[in-house]
């Protein structure tokens, strides 16, 4: 099924929790990672049990501590 | 405020630029700004708010300048190793525009002096390097209602958004809490490209010069970034969390808190 990603378009398997998609697109560091799904910002319990659905818009968003 | 002739030569290039204009560059000069950290970020944010004419700048930073700084923090100069950032900061801004008064606090921000250094300022500016001092600025600039620039960088991305305390979303709205202890690297350990520290931190100081002049539109419920490699800037549309634990309208989080974080040593 196709979702967006990060503002690209992409095709992942049916199924999948938030935190499949995470193992499934290879993110080195989960922890490092806040997802937006369909605008509203998840709670990190709820990537265990919520589910990808057909068109859903997902955003990654990654810690970035660095500043010096 | 008056600006005087020498005033209206040197800030020429705002005066004749229609938004901003001598009004603007007289808010400008009454400006008051602290720039939290004098590195990466720091450096360009308080090289082009100087410049600009800001009134007052209050700097923040615990370190002195070492060898490994030079490669990206452009306010420090070889001899400068060895001197204390905000005493090196100091004399640049000096050197560059006399008509900043210039305030150097050489500490590191903690839960017990963060409200009382940003108290005096109207917008803050997170140049720092570790999520804790990043928590607990957006953390103290929501309880003292400071309005201010998250910026943050690793290797070749950047990201920064414009926080209006209680209006916008703020950082904790995307991020709840920090990282596991050592789960995040920070430059040191990760490595940036230097010219991303002058990209991300120019984008906050015209943040900073649109806040106090009220030219355009904030960077607010949007998160920029972008990812130098590539050169593709995206934003990402956030919003105010009914949850937030520290900008809702029933906070769970009313007192700082120092996390430990990441220590930014190379040679440990
Ligand atoms: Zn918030």
């Amino acid at each position: 099924m196709n979702v967006t990603i990060n503002g690209q378009i992409e095709q992942i398997p049916s199924g999948l929790t938030i935190v499949g998609l995470l193992a499934h697109k290879s993110v080195e560091m989960p922890d490092m990672v806040s997802v937006e799904l369909n605008g509203e910002i998840l709670d990190r319990p709820a990537f265990d049990t919520t589910l990808v659905s057909e068109g859903d818009s997902l955003e990654f968003l990654y810690f970035m501590g660095g500043g010096q | 405020m008056t600006l005087r002739d020498d005033q209206i030569e040197r800030y020429s290039r705002h005066i004749i630029l229609g938004d901003v204009g001598g009004k603007g560059q007289e808010k400008l000069l009454a400006a008051k700004v602290l720039i939290i950290g004098a590195g990466g970020l720091g450096a360009p944010i308080a090289l082009y708010l100087a410049a600009a004419g800001v009134g007052t700048l209050g700097i923040v930073d615990g370190d002195c300048v070492d060898m490994t700084n030079l490669q990206r923090q452009v306010i420090h100069f070889t001899p400068d190793i060895g001197t204390p950032k905000v005493t090196s900061a100091f004399n640049k801004i000096r050197a560059i525009n006399p008509d900043v008064t210039v305030h150097p606090i050489h500490d590191m921000v903690h839960s017990a002096n963060i409200r009382d250094l940003i108290r005096d300022y109207d917008f803050i500016v997170d140049g720092t390097d570790n999520f804790s001092a990043k928590f607990l600025i957006n953390d103290a600039c929501v309880m003292e209602n400071k309005p201010f620039s998250h910026g943050g960088i690793l290797r070749f991305d950047g990201q920064t958004m414009t926080v209006l305390p209680k209006k916008s979303a703020c950082y904790r709205c995307l991020f709840k809490q920090p990282p596991p202890k050592n789960a995040v690297p920070t430059c040191s350990q990760a490595g940036v490209l230097g010219a991303v520290a002058g990209m991300l931190g120019t984008i906050q100081a015209a943040e900073v010069l649109k806040y106090i002049t009220g030219v355009g539109d904030l960077l607010t419920n949007r998160l920029q970034t972008f990812n130098a490699k590539s050169m593709i800037f995206r934003q990402v549309t956030v919003k105010q969390q009914s949850n937030c634990p520290v900008c809702s309208s029933s906070p769970t989080l009313t007192e700082l808190v120092d996390y430990e974080g990441p220590v930014c040593d190379l040679r440990s």
